[in-house]
């Protein structure tokens, strides 16, 4: 099963709802192609809802940094929501835990991108 | 190339030959949680297995047989009472994992890469490369069961 994502917007924030697997192949790509089309768009808030996300490996953790750094770049943010047990064990694993800015309630997730883009 | 000599047909043993065709990938993970699961590793380390051999059968495929479809990956899953040990044979020339840069290293914290090699060791008990006389390496994984764990031990029992 590979990944599947549905956007929408809330406010300005632009949320990917994921889910499936973000593996070495056709799930990074499409989170690449993802990313780079928003902010072709001139959208640099992006929350990725990771709920649905099954698995993901040292690839797409590359890829979540990948993005991270890329929207970071264009002066936007990055945020991930709803993290599995799975995910965030991997994230802490690897110490990027402290790199995202993790939420598990949309609605705050919303309101932390607001306050940082008013500030 | 041929197959690993010991690869013969024992009660114990599972050996699997795939090509090198990332689609594969996920048929070697099915088969690591599925032994994991005869041996008795709770849901947890089955998954723990299952990602230390996706990130090792991707790491035959890419980087040991460059991708070429014409090379084959071997994998041979050993079941003892006390633990896994699973083999993975590509056709590459191997890698000294000791020179790998640490992933958790404040400079590295963003590098898109880097990060197989570092979750295989976290995930398993021992990790491996040895190099195939004739050619080929062999990436040697072992998880041992959890004796402090009911339900794994209780496996165990005669």
């Amino acid at each position: 099963m590979s990944m599947k994502a549905t956007l929408r917007q809330v406010d300005s924030v632009i949320v990917i709802d994921m889910s499936g697997r973000i593996t070495l192949g056709e799930g990074c790509t499409q989170l690449r192609e993802l990313v780079r089309e928003q902010l072709g768009k001139g959208k640099r808030q992006l929350l990725l809802n990771l709920a649905d996300i099954t698995y993901i490996d040292s690839s797409g953790i590359g890829e979540l940094v990948s993005a991270f750094t890329a929207v970071s770049n264009q002066g936007g943010q990055l945020k991930l929501l709803n993290l599995t047990k799975k995910v965030h064990d991997l994230l802490q694993i690897t110490k990027l835990y402290t790199v995202f800015d993790i939420h598990d309630d949309e609605a705050k997730a919303i309101g932390a991108f607001e306050k940082a883009a008013g500030a | 190339m041929s197959p690993p000599p010991n690869m013969t047909a024992e009660a114990s043993v599972i050996e699997v030959e795939l090509a090198s065709d990332l689609k594969n990938v996920e048929v070697a993970e099915q088969i690591a949680r599925r032994v994991s699961g005869i041996v008795g590793f709770s849901e947890d380390d089955q998954h723990k297995i299952d990602m230390a051999v996706h990130e090792s059968v991707i790491n035959a495929i890419w980087h040991g047989n460059k991708n070429d479809p014409s090379k084959h990956v071997w994998l041979r899953f050993q079941m003892y009472s006390d633990r896994l040990e699973i083999r993975i044979r590509d056709q590459g020339n191997g890698y000294d994992p000791s020179k790998l840069p640490d992933p958790l290293a404040d400079e590295n914290l963003l590098n898109v890469s880097g990060r197989g090699i570092f979750l295989i060791r976290t995930f398993m008990d021992e990790f491996r490369v040895e190099g195939v006389a004739g050619g080929g390496t062999d990436v040697v994984l072992v998880k041992r069961l959890n004796c402090n764990n009911p339900a794994q031990s209780r496996r165990n029992e005669p």
